[in-house]
Parts: C-alpha cells; sequence; structure tokens
C-alpha cells in the first residue's frame, strides 16, 4: 500500500500559530531603521506549532528511499553506508559553535583532523598537496582546470587553451571546462569501453592544455592503456586531471599519481561515505602534483612545529584564488575524517576490493539470469553496466520502465540512461557495504521484472504502482511551471 | 519510420525549409528530430530581426530530455516567429511541417536554398544513419 | 571489517559464482606494476570508542567563547527539532532526488524552501541552493551577464562595502568568463554606497551591478537609489541579502526597479557555525529569467492518476543534459542544510523570525552603544544598521582581540588587512544569542582592555 502523501506545509498554517518557544523575546528596544527601509507585508511563512513541523518534515522523510532504508545501487554515485559515528563526531557542539573566523588558538582541533585529512587524502591520491576547499566534485574540477592553465599561462604557453574530455564523460567535465573558459574537445571511446588511442593522438596539440578522465571510465570498466593516454598527453604538452568519483573502485589498490595524473578531485560524499543528504553538501577536496602545488586553491591547513593555521594568499600568491567565503564544509571533511580513520590502511584497502567483488558478482549473476553485460569479457569495475536494448525492442520495456518498477520492488533504482554511449542502459553500483543476502535478492527482482516485462508489459511501463505517487509528468512540470507555493496561488511576475 | 515531405527542402542537422510565395523562407525541425527530442517544453528563436550565417543557430529547443540548438539553413534575417510555440511547443511534436514550423527568414540569397537537400536525399541520409 | 558485511563463506561463494580464484583476479585489468598497496601513511584503524576519544578531546581544544563575530557567518538559536529532523536517515543518506517518485520527501521539503525563498526575497522562483553565499554571488554575476544578452558587456560593478570574500570568490570563479569587478567607493561618513559614486559608469557598458543589504559594515543600503540607477540603464540588478534581515527589510523584489537575481548565505536559518560549512547559497529571481538560473530546481506536477508529486524540472539548464552549454558546471548542492533550512524557517514563521530580525537589531543598537561610551571607541559611520557595526579604536585592534580573547570573549573581526583606509577598524556583531549582560560583560572587558594598554 502506498504512504499517503503529506499536504504542504503551507497549508497547516493558522494566523496566531506558531513554535513561540523557539522564538526570541520581545527585545525590548526601538527599531531604528528608516520607515522606506522596511518590509510591509510579512513573507509567506507558515504559522505551525512544533509538532506540527515535527510531523511534516516526519512525515516527508518517509516518502524517500535512502541507503539507511533501501538498497541504493545508483551507479556513478557510491550509495554506501554513511556510519552514524561519523555524523555524531562531526557534530560534537564545539565543532559546530566555532566561528569560521575565530582564531586559530581556538581551532586547533578541528585543524590538527583538517591537516591529517589532506595527508590521508595524499597518500591515498599519490599527490603531494591538497586543497580541501572545495565544495563539490564540480569545484574540485573548476579548481583542477583553473590550475591547468594557469599553470600553462605561467610558462607562457597561452594557447594551451583546449581540454580533452570523452564522449562518455561526466557532464560536469565539458560544463567545468567551459567555465573555465577552455574549448571542450570530446573523443570518442572504443567498442570495448576504452580510450579510442588514435583519436587521442590526433587530438592532441600545441593547443591542448589537458585532458579529463575518470578511471575507472563511467563505463564501469578500468582505462587499461591509462599509461599510454598519459604518455600521449604528457609528450603533447598537457596535463592529466583525474575525476575521482569512481575513485572507490581503486582506492587502497591503484593511486592516480601512479597512472599519470597531475591533478585528481577526491568526492568525499562518495568514497569517504559522507552523507548525500538528497543533494549534498559534499566535497571536492583537490590534489595535486608538485608542478602544480602553487595555484592550489586557499585557505589550504598547515602546520608550523606543533601549532596548525590557515595559509592565505600571503603564503600562496599564485593561488588560483577563494572558492567559498570560508573553508568549504568542514563538517563534511570531519565525517570524512571519521570515516578514514575508522576503516585505517587496511580498512581503506578492503573498500575497493569488496566493491569489486560485489560489482562482479552481480555482474555475473545476471549475465546468467538472461540480461546482457554491455561490455561482455570486461572486468567490472566497482559498478557494472546492463543494456535493456532486447527488451525495449521485443516488449517495448525500457530501461526506465525497470528502474521505476525496481521501487515496487523496495529497492532504489540504478543509473539510467547514462552514459548515453550504451543505450537502454542501467549503470549499477552495489557497493562493498552491501552483502551477498542483498546482492541476491536484486537479481531476483530483475529476474522477476523481466518476467513481468514478457507476461504483463503494462504493469511495468506503468510502474511505480505502491509509492505515494505514480509516474510523474515531466513534460507538463517543464511547460507550466510551478515552482514555488504562493497564497494566490500564482507564480508570476509582478509589473517593473 | 519518420515522415518526410515531398515538397520541401533539408538540412543534414535535421531542419526542413519551405520557401513562401511572399519569398520569406519557412524554417522548422522534421518529423525524426522532434521523436528524437521528445515531448517538447520550451521554443526559443533569436529576436527578430537578427542576422543569421547559413548553419549558424537561430534560437533553441528544448525536451525533458534535451536541449538543442535550431541552426539555419540559410543566411538572412529572422523576419517571423511562430509565437503560437511560446504556450504550445507540442505542435512541433504533433504537426512538424505544419503548425509546428518554427521561424521565417528573410534570405539574403534566395537562390541558396536550391542547394538544400531534397526529400530523396534526406531520406537517404536518414537510412544511413539507421533509420 | 569496518562496514564491509562479507562472511569468509560468502567470498567464496561469490568468487565461484564470478568464476574467479582470488578478489585480487578481478583487478588483473590493471596494469600490474600499478596495483600496489600504497597506504604505509595512513594510521591503523581505530574502533569507534577509540575515534570518539580522540574527537571528543580535540573539540575539547577548540573551546567556546562569548562572541561578537559575524561578518558573513552569524551565530543564532538553532532548535532542536532542525537537526533533529534533518539527521534523519531517511533525508541524510538519499540522494539527488532524479527518481522522483522515490524522493516525495526530499522534492516537497525543496519545493517549500523554494515558496519560502521567493517570499522572503519578494521573488518569484527560487532553486534548491548552489553551495554558499559567496558562490551563490559569482554564479548570479554569470547568470546577469547571460540575461543582459551582450556577450561584450564584461565589466561588472561591485561595491567595495560588499564582503571581501565575496567579492574573491566571484573574481575567482568569474574572471575566466572574463568578467571583470570593478570597485564602487563606499561613503567615508556613511559607510553607504552612493549612487553617485556610480554616475562616473553613466554610459558605460555594463554587465550588473550587484548591492549587498546590509552591507559588510552592516549598514543598510540606500536600495532604491541604487536599484533605480541600474534599472534606467537595462543593467542587471543582483542582491547580496541576509534571509533574517528580510522579515524586517523591504525584500529586492520590491525595491525599486526590483532586483533580477537575489543571492545569499543561507546560513543564519539553523545551519550550524561549524568553522565555515557546509552552509547554503540561495538564489532567487524573476520567471522570466529562470531559464539563465544555474542549480537544480524542484515543480510540482501530476502523476499518471492526475495526482500531485514533485519533481526536479528544467533540467535541460544543467550540466548532465546541457554540458558544455550548461548554465552553471554545479551538480551537488547543499541539499541537506536545504531540508534543515526549511524546517527553521517553518518552526519561526512570519512572527517569529521577525521577532528574531528585531532582537538581533536592537541588541547591535545596544551593543554599539555599551561599547562607543568606553573612551577611545567610536562608531566609523552614521549610516543605518542592522545588526553588525564598524568600531574604531584608537589604537591597533589586533593586540586588543587577543586580550579580549585571553578573558574568553571574541570581540569581533579586525578590518585592518581588509580595509587598512578605515585605519583601526573592528567589525562587531550582536545576534538574538547575546543577552545585555553578554553586552555589559564584553563592554567591561573592552574598557579594562583599553585601560589596562593605556595605563602600560
Amino acid at each position: 500500500m502506498a504512504p499517503p502523501r503529506e499536504p504542504l506545509i503551507f497549508h497547516a498554517s493558522r494566523p496566531g500559530r506558531g513554535a513561540t518557544d523557539q522564538w526570541p523575546r520581545e527585545p525590548g528596544g526601538a527599531i531604528s531603521i528608516p520607515e522606506g527601509l522596511l518590509r510591509s507585508r510579512p513573507p509567506a511563512l507558515p504559522e505551525v506549532s512544533e509538532l506540527d513541523a515535527v510531523r511534516h518534515f516526519t512525515r516527508l522523510s518517509q516518502l524517500n528511499f535512502s541507503v539507511d532504508t533501501h538498497f541504493y545501487p545508483l551507479g556513478s554515485c557510491t550509495m554506501k553506508y554513511n556510519p552514524k559515528a561519523c555524523n555524531a563526531l562531526a557534530m560534537l557542539p564545539a565543532f559546530l559553535a566555532r566561528h569560521p573566523l575565530a582564531p586559530e588558538s581556538r581551532g586547533q582541533g578541528v585543524l590538527a583532523c583538517l591537516h591529517e585529512l589532506q595527508g590521508m587524502l595524499g597518500e591515498v591520491t599519490g599527490m603531494q598537496a591538497v586543497a580541501l576547499g572545495p565544495m563539490a566534485g564540480a569545484q574540485g574540477e573548476f579548481a583542477g582546470v583553473a590550475m591547468i592553465l594557469a599553470h600553462h599561462r605561467a610558462r607562457g604557453e597561452f594557447a594551451r587553451r583546449e581540454i580533452i574530455v570523452p564522449e562518455a564523460a561526466h557532464g560536469t567535465n565539458p560544463a567545468t571546462a567551459r567555465l573555465c573558459g577552455a574549448v571542450v574537445r570530446e573523443i570518442p571511446v572504443g567498442a570495448d569501453g576504452d580510450v579510442d588511442l588514435e583519436a587521442l593522438r590526433a587530438a592532441v596539440g600545441a593547443g591542448t592544455a589537458g585532458i579529463m578522465l575518470t578511471n575507472p571510465s563511467t563505463l564501469g570498466v578500468f582505462e587499461r592503456r591509462i599509461l599510454q593516454v598519459a604518455e600521449i598527453v604528457h609528450a603533447a604538452g598537457g596535463l592529466l586531471y583525474y575525476d575521482g568519483a569512481n575513485l572507490n573502485a581503486i582506492v587502497g589498490r591503484v593511486r592516480p599519481a601512479d597512472m599519470g595524473f597531475d591533478v585528481v578531485h577526491v568526492n568525499l560524499h562518495k568514497t569517504f561515505s559522507t552523507p548525500h543528504g538528497g543533494g549534498g553538501p559534499g566535497a571536492g577536496a583537490i590534489g595535486v602534483a608538485e608542478t602544480l602545488a602553487p595555484y592550489l586553491p586557499i585557505p589550504i591547513v598547515g602546520r608550523e612545529g606543533e601549532r596548525y593555521r590557515w595559509l592565505t594568499e600571503r603564503d600562496l600568491p599564485l593561488s588560483i584564488g577563494r572558492l567559498s567565503a570560508f573553508m568549504g564544509n568542514v563538517g563534511v571533511l570531519l565525517r570524512a575524517y571519521v570515516y578514514m580513520r575508522l576503516l585505517g590502511r587496511e580498512g581503506l584497502s578492503r573498500v575497493a576490493e569488496h566493491a569489486a567483488l560485489n560489482a562482479n558478482y552481480l555482474l555475473a549473476r545476471l549475465v546468467r539470469a538472461g540480461f546482457e553485460a554491455a561490455y561482455p569479457g570486461r572486468r567490472a569495475s566497482h559498478e557494472l553496466i546492463v543494456t535493456l536494448r532486447r527488451e525495449a525492442r521485443e516488449q517495448r520495456v525500457t530501461a526506465m520502465d525497470f528502474a521505476k518498477r525496481l521501487l515496487d520492488y523496495g529497492m532504489h533504482a540504478p543509473t539510467t540512461y547514462f552514459p548515453l554511449l550504451v543505450p537502454e542502459c542501467l549503470l549499477i553500483e552495489p557497493t562493498e557495504t552491501e552483502s551477498k543476502e542483498t546482492l541476491d535478492a536484486f537479481v531476483a527482482a530483475m529476474v522477476s521484472i523481466e518476467r513481468e516485462a514478457r507476461e504483463d508489459p503494462e504493469r511495468v511501463r506503468r510502474a511505480p504502482h505502491t509509492l505515494p505517487v505514480r509516474r510523474l509528468d515531466d513534460v507538463r512540470a517543464a511547460k507550466r511551471l510551478d515552482l514555488a507555493w504562493t497564497p494566490d496561488g500564482r507564480t508570476a511576475d509582478p509589473p517593473r | 519510420m519518420s515522415a518526410i515531405a515531398d515538397d520541401l527542402k533539408y538540412t543534414k542537422t535535421h531542419e526542413w525549409v519551405r520557401v513562401r510565395p511572399d519569398g520569406l523562407v519557412e524554417v522548422g525541425i522534421t518529423d525524426h528530430a522532434q521523436h528524437a527530442l521528445g515531448d517538447l517544453v520550451f521554443v526559443e528563436p533569436l529576436e527578430l530581426g537578427h542576422r543569421v550565417a547559413a548553419g549558424e543557430s537561430y534560437g533553441v529547443v528544448e525536451s525533458v530530455k534535451a536541449a538543442s540548438d535550431l541552426y539555419s539553413p540559410v543566411a538572412g534575417e529572422l523576419a517571423a516567429v511562430n509565437s503560437a510555440l511560446g504556450s504550445a511547443p507540442e505542435l512541433i511534436n504533433q504537426d512538424p511541417y505544419g503548425a509546428g514550423w518554427i521561424a521565417r527568414i528573410r534570405p539574403d540569397d534566395a537562390a541558396s536554398v536550391s542547394s538544400l537537400l531534397s526529400a530523396a536525399d534526406y531520406a537517404k541520409l536518414l537510412a544511413a544513419e539507421g533509420q | 571489517m569496518a562496514f564491509i558485511p562479507h562472511t569468509a563463506a560468502d567470498v567464496e561463494a561469490m568468487l565461484a559464482v564470478i568464476g574467479a580464484r582470488s578478489i585480487e583476479q578481478l583487478f588483473e585489468e590493471i596494469p600490474p606494476d600499478l596495483r600496489s598497496r600504497p597506504l604505509a601513511g595512513i594510521p591503523q584503524a581505530l574502533n569507534e570508542m577509540e575515534i570518539t576519544r580522540l574527537m571528543s578531546r580535540r573539540a575539547a581544544t577548540d573551546r567556546v567563547a562569548l562572541s561578537f563575530l559575524g561578518a558573513g557567518a552569524y551565530e543564532h538559536h538553532i532548535p532542536a527539532a532542525v537537526w533533529a529532523l534533518a539527521t534523519r536517515g531517511e533525508f541524510y543518506s538519499s540522494y539527488t532526488p532524479y527518481q522522483a517518485e522515490a524522493s516525495q520527501g526530499t522534492l516537497q521539503a525543496t519545493y517549500e524552501f523554494q515558496s519560502m525563498i521567493a517570499s522572503l526575497t519578494g521573488m518569484q522562483v527560487a532553486n534548491a541552493s548552489l553551495y554558499d553565499g559567496a558562490s551563490a554571488l559569482a554564479e548570479a554575476l554569470l547568470m546577469a551577464a547571460r540575461i543582459r544578452r551582450r556577450p561584450e558587456s564584461r565589466r561588472v560593478l561591485v561595491p567595495r562595502a560588499v564582503h571581501p570574500h565575496y567579492r574573491a570568490v566571484a573574481r575567482c570563479i568569474t574572471s575566466h568568463q572574463g568578467l571583470r569587478l570593478e570597485e564602487v567607493a563606499y561613503d567615508a561618513a556613511t559607510g553607504r554606497t552612493l549612487v553617485e559614486a556610480l554616475e562616473p559608469y553613466d554610459g558605460e557598458d555594463l554587465a550588473a551591478v550587484a548591492i549587498q543589504q546590509p552591507n559588510f559594515f552592516g549598514v543598510l543600503e540606500d536600495v532604491d537609489g541604487l536599484a533605480e540607477w541600474a534599472g534606467r540603464r537595462g543593467i542587471p540588478l543582483v542582491a547580496i541579502v541576509n534571509p533574517i534581515s528580510l522579515a524586517l527589510l523591504r525584500p529586492p523584489g520590491e525595491w525599486l526597479a526590483g532586483a533580477d537575481v537575489v543571492v545569499g548565505e543561507g546560513q543564519p536559518l539553523g545551519i550550524p557555525l561549524s568553522s565555515g560549512g557546509p552552509y547554503l547559497g540561495f538564489m532567487a529571481t524573476r520567471l522570466e529569467h529562470v531559464r539563465q538560473m544555474p542549480g537544480r530546481i524542484a515543480g510540482r506536477t501530476l502523476d499518471l492518476a492526475g495526482d500531485e508529486g514533485f519533481t526536479l524540472t528544467l533540467q535541460a539548464r544543467e550540466q548532465h543534459i546541457r554540458r558544455d552549454r550548461a548554465t552553471s558546471n554545479i551538480c551537488t548542492n547543499q541539499g541537506l542544510m536545504v531540508t534543515a533550512a526549511t524546517v527553521y524557517l517553518s518552526l519561526m514563521g512570519p512572527q517569529g523570525l521577525r521577532r528574531v530580525a528585531e532582537s538581533c537589531h536592537v541588541r547591535a543598537g545596544e551593543l554599539v552603544s555599551a561599547l562607543t561610551g568606553i573612551p577611545g571607541v567610536r562608531a566609523a559611520f552614521t549610516g543605518p544598521r542592522f545588526h553588525e557595526a564598524v568600531l574604531q579604536l584608537d589604537r591597533p585592534v589586533e593586540p586588543v582581540l587577543a586580550a579580549l580573547e585571553r578573558r574568553d570573549i571574541l570581540g569581533g573581526l579586525d578590518l585592518a588587512a581588509d580595509y587598512p583606509e578605515l585605519g583601526h577598524a573592528l567589525l562587531v556583531c550582536a545576534t538574538e544569542t547575546k543577552t545585555r549582560s553578554d553586552i555589559e560583560d564584553f563592554a567591561a572587558a573592552l574598557g579594562a582592555v583599553l585601560e589596562a594598554r593605556t595605563a602600560a
């Protein structure tokens, strides 16, 4: 049975009601602001009791799938378990209360954690220096590409403005390159999932600033000729950027620096298990080889003797600059720190091993059950792709239909329609924290849906059936924009 | 199988072209293109009077899963846009060669249309692309 | 093994299904010389009891003090319900709501957040968050330049009275798009950005004008005058606002010639100070500009059965569809902070939020009165203010702050580095968390410190 929906909180609003215990007392003083600057109508915020709010948001939460409640094999997103200790310890009152501009003397505890985190991420990636400021993967990418361009400019190579990306790259890669003012050059991927080396050779030249790669790639396979890729790009004078989205596949086993990368970003909300929070916050720490270290974004945590301090533009005059008002997502960084200390040296290397074990097990079982691997004959990395092109052709049941039907089986859908290169694809990432029983249940669900697709395809096409809502009309959402509730029910621009 | 209208000219980027009696060149996207994009939710041509070169973008169309540039088949000036699409972009899906026309361009050189693909050529192109 | 559930029997059975002899064999496609165990520099594992001890010890070294620091991050009361709800696993451990049917909780909370931000700012639409206030300003300037529709317009006016870190971030991010930030001076007497200071740019080709209200000094700008100047010239206006202040102040959508893009730092809305993050950048705009807005947007629609539901919409603006033509490269945002802020705004409501804003304002007024009563302390500016103020001391600020810190008081921010022209200037802030006795303690301590130094 579908759980009931929850009305908008605005509908629970009653004039004069409120969580008054949360309000400060009457201030007992005059407002000395010119009349003309004051608001005439109060904002349309709800007037509800504390219980109203608690019940509303608790009920909303229950309309979500999450790692804590459901298997969540969303490819490329690394939805592993987020240990509760990471949250509890990052939310110790003294950490939460610390003002970002408080003196360093009152922040040696948090700075020590951040400094050690820089060191541990350097160890995992093989990079010489690490900055923790970028607030998500895309900001890490921005920092990385900006540093690559700064490096070329410092050498007088102003013509190096092209960033090469494989066609299957995450959308953030080309978007970032463009934001950095670079020209994006896409290269094809071969039928085996590896970069087309001939196309790469043809693409590099005097205009090459660098290449952005994930490895394992977005196709769920390891780029086997990565050393040749590095050689080709380096020989052409370009640098290699490692998109850390898939680091979970190799953490503790292979270091991006050893593959020839000059700069990496690490999505701490993937590999290092900080929560995704329904879309964020993340953290996109960035590591660089020695050549790029002078350009790192500020601030960075430095250590002098026993004291930690922020390094700023005075210490790093060539820095590409500042990406956040203060120090990025410190609370996320603390969670990653706790996670890495909990796992330690041994636990971290087992992450990739068991992520690979789970992915390859799932691939083997799905193939045996009759599903088609997108890259047969290849080992899966920490994730795998099956293509449902046969189901789409024969039953007219698409990857999206399978995804929606999986929700009815109590499992979050894998990533669909990414990478676009593979028709009707499901990108499945089980992560190392899932048990064999959960993986077996997933296979059973897929087999069951396959049967439904043959016997009662309409049931699959119209899925989900058991969720709070049925399949939603995206076309209507985009055509008849309803992006905000208003008391009069209209979302329209007032006249100027 | 996508519909192709015999009396129109086409481009490799899946635009169609109709020369009107008043000399303006009416343009839109083909049935194949609307099918590939899916349900259209937004159309935004450039402002009237804007000058475009052949092959240059004269606007964008969006579906929920894709966004695509509109490429002008001819060089000229944007003389009219289909204002009905503002509230009903689905006209392009429903009637790509008729009510779903997107813009009219005053061509610099009316003869340039003759170098575009014929319906038969465009059918061959689609066949070659695996359609 | 930490967080890995596999038994030895599981591993064996799974390898058998795969047809591999060992886990090592799963890595066989990786060139052998790349396969290493390079983690010597990482300490051995701690268990939860041990890491709890370590973190508690470290937290204890970061002693909490009575703080009058503001400057873009503000101490407010956070109701216990905010984080009790936001850290529920269903919010905390879910992903971006791409599968709408399985994410109605996050999507509806986001829609409610957008509604609240739109109403607070007086705009029509808001997005589902950017990273923080500073990066939101950068995005807003890029968006304004797109709205301008004049690719050759690359100069943006950003007053010197805008937060210096915001300007630094905006410069870092937008310079690659060729935007050039030009600094507009503030009036030395009032601390305001005067319309006359914009006049030299009359007739110049500008992509945007930004205004911060209240500005970095805590002073309230003549927003109508500045907005009208930009509006009359067809230059997009970017407003940077404090969301708490909007319970009291006229929102940017109602400024004369309203703002085009409104951004700000959402941290005051129930988000802990946390050494600087995670915070919450918000952005609102006019409906006509919504396709130029970066970031995710939730919308209300209908499902197959004709019932209401929520989904991400206008995704064709975003990087995963438009790639190098996207409005921004942003993907992950600050989702959990959005949930927290929505809970906070629900608990406060229009009355509670107004009470918070009034308390901040009144306490700050009392703070300024108390401190400027001390010999050697004067207010730097005469302009009206919200909850912060610049004070000028008769001697360098740094040693004074250090002496206060020894008395467990964080006495504000030294402006010497960012605003040397202000002399020995100190930015102080009071929120509703400060009592009159806190203020008296601060004044007494500052008086004592200044006296001791004078005597010495």
